[in-house]
């Protein structure tokens, strides 16, 4: 408790802000890193997963492969990039997205696979396009369990861009580092609460996006329910 | 970081072991070393390391002549940095560990002198608490360094610290975060020699290849690397000469508890005697470059300078 006490005033300390090391600059940095590589990770994963979902085609390839890259150890995975390009932001910028990749990939295509295939069927009956087909069924409807997914992504790179600093990099994982290395645990503490702190507003701001985004009808018959069903099930006997 | 957490349950089940052996009525003196369950015919030792490469070769070094001397050996390596395992070595937990004078001697007292290596071990014996020696110190030192690549030495004329005042361009500094905070860092540079540094990166690595690389790519100019480092020469860098001693000097001295007898003592002072600055190099670029390990290392070392046949 008394540590707790120490870092909330560390984190509050006017000492600690304003030069290049200041709780202002870093978690700026952190939530720009956060931010840069969602969306760069959304770009590439994204229109990968549509096309998983869509065709059906490559569906083993892409869930072996999602599976295999979560399983890197980012940290590794930096340091590697890292001896090859140098120091600074870009090794980390590389980890973190293939960190956030598996999420968004797994959220883009089984948003698709999620759909009941009477509706595309009828959808192509009352003669839609494939492209119609996508845009106007299978990406709303698909939506939830996309923002799912870079819901996840987001908490993962938030938490994990701690890293970024071991390379110079920047962002909060100065606070973690220097800590560590000099018994200062306050510090430590501090860092780990505003990371939190952005965590905690991430799933907010998602919360909220699902919301707008979604349109209402399907947030209504929405599949959460039936899936947290089957999956209970599955449990239970299983 | 998994080795470390090994080691203390290690440790754990050791003291779990030893107060249950105390409980039973047949303690020894020392219940929190009395894991083992017969003692060998010289005891047995815990030897320490740090979680640093050259630290576990000199630890193998001192297991393995003091194995060739009779005793058993419990090696313990791998326990973190020294704020994990100092407090395990005043426990009594570790009965010898190779540690380096000057950095020990600031982690004991803030306020010691710096100085002549003579002086920071007698300074250092002093320091430590009863229990515990400091034996006889090696002539190799693995030391914090103010380290440039060669390129930039001859461009601007540098031999020590205080000539980084001839570079004009500015000086990025790299090294792990808590270089900034340390008693030499960046800060001393400034008000020490009047020398202004543009910035810091961090790079975790301990002066490791990322910061070699980091040195050598010009993404920073001045990096804290360690002087046994045998990438310093494979890597064309200069350490700059420290006249003035803003770096204490950290030679290699085993720190040993009252387990230790004088024959064990004897043996650990004859390794100490033959271990040169050129060996340590040579060991650690045994370990960078060839990729042998600790065990083997230590092995041919023992056998060149004739300690064990």
């Amino acid at each position: 408790m008394n540590f707790f006490a120490e870092a909330i005033r560390w984190i509050f300390d006017p000492a600690h802000y304003g030069s290049y090391d200041g709780v202002d600059v870093r978690t700026l940095q952190h939530v720009l890193i956060s931010l840069a590589v969602v969306a760069a990770a959304a770009v590439i994963a994204i229109p990968l997963g549509y096309l998983v979902g869509h065709t059906g085609r490559g569906r083993g390839v892409a869930v072996a492969f999602s599976g295999g890259i979560r399983a890197l150890p980012t940290l590794g995975l930096l340091i590697l990039i890292a001896l090859g390009i140098g120091i600074g932001l870009e090794a980390p910028f590389i980890a973190l997205v293939v960190l956030a990749i598996p999420s968004i990939l797994a959220g883009a295509y089984s948003g698709f696979e999620a759909i009941d295939r009477h509706t595309i069927d009828a959808a192509r009956a009352v003669g839609m396009t494939e492209w119609q087909v996508v845009g106007r069924v299978e990406i709303p409807l698909g939506l939830p369990l996309l923002i799912g997914g870079l819901r996840l992504a987001a908490l993962q790179v938030i938490a994990t861009a701690t890293l970024a600093d071991y390379v110079g990099g920047g962002g909060l994982g100065l606070y973690l580092f220097r800590g560590l290395k000099t018994n200062d645990y306050p510090q430590m503490l501090a860092g780990s609460i505003i990371v939190i702190a952005l965590a905690i507003g991430s799933e907010i701001v998602f919360g909220i996006l699902q919301r707008l985004v979604v349109p209402a009808g399907v947030v209504a018959g929405q599949s959460p329910q039936l899936r947290v069903k089957s999956s209970g099930f599955r449990a239970t006997t299983g | 970081m998994l080795t470390g957490g090994k080691g203390r349950l290690v440790a754990l089940g050791a003291v779990v072991v030893g107060a249950a052996i105390a409980l039973s009525g047949c303690a020894s003196s020392d219940p929190l070393t009395t894991g083992d369950k017969t003692p060998a015919a010289g005891g047995t030792l815990v030897v320490g390391s740090q979680q640093y490469y050259s630290n576990e070769i000199v630890a193998e070094i001192y297991s393995q002549a003091l194995e060739a001397g009779g005793y058993t050996v419990d090696r313990q390596f791998n326990i973190g940095q020294r704020e994990v395992y100092l407090p395990e070595i005043k426990a009594g937990k570790i009965d010898v560990f190779p540690e380096y004078i000057g950095s020990l001697l600031q982690a004991l007292d803030k306020n010691a002198a710096g100085g002549k290596p003579d002086a920071v071990h007698t300074a250092l014996a002093a320091a430590l608490p009863k229990d515990l020696r400091v034996l006889d110190m090696a002539a190799a030192a693995d030391q914090n360094s103010w380290t440039v690549t060669k390129a930039f030495a001859d461009k601007y004329h540098l031999t020590d610290i205080a000539s980084l005042k001839n570079v004009t361009e500015p000086i990025t500094v790299g090294g792990n975060s808590e270089l900034e905070t340390r008693p030499y860092g960046p800060t001393a540079l400034k008000e020490k020699y009047g020398i202004t540094t543009a910035g810091f990166k961090a790079v975790e690595d301990s002066g490791g290849p990322l910061t070699v690389k980091a040195l050598v790519d010009n993404e920073i100019q001045l990096a804290n690397i360690y002087t046994a480092d045998p990438n310093i020469k494979s890597n064309h860098l200069v350490a700059l000469a420290d006249p003035d001693g803003l770096f204490f000097p950290d030679n290699i001295a085993p720190i040993v508890s009252k387990k230790v007898d004088s024959k064990a003592e004897s043996i650990l002072n004859k390794v100490d005697a033959k271990l040169s600055q050129d060996d340590l190099v040579s060991l650690n670029s045994e370990s960078v470059n060839d990729k042998k390990s600790a065990a083997v290392i230590a092995k041919e070392w023992l056998a060149k300078v004739g300690i064990v046949k």
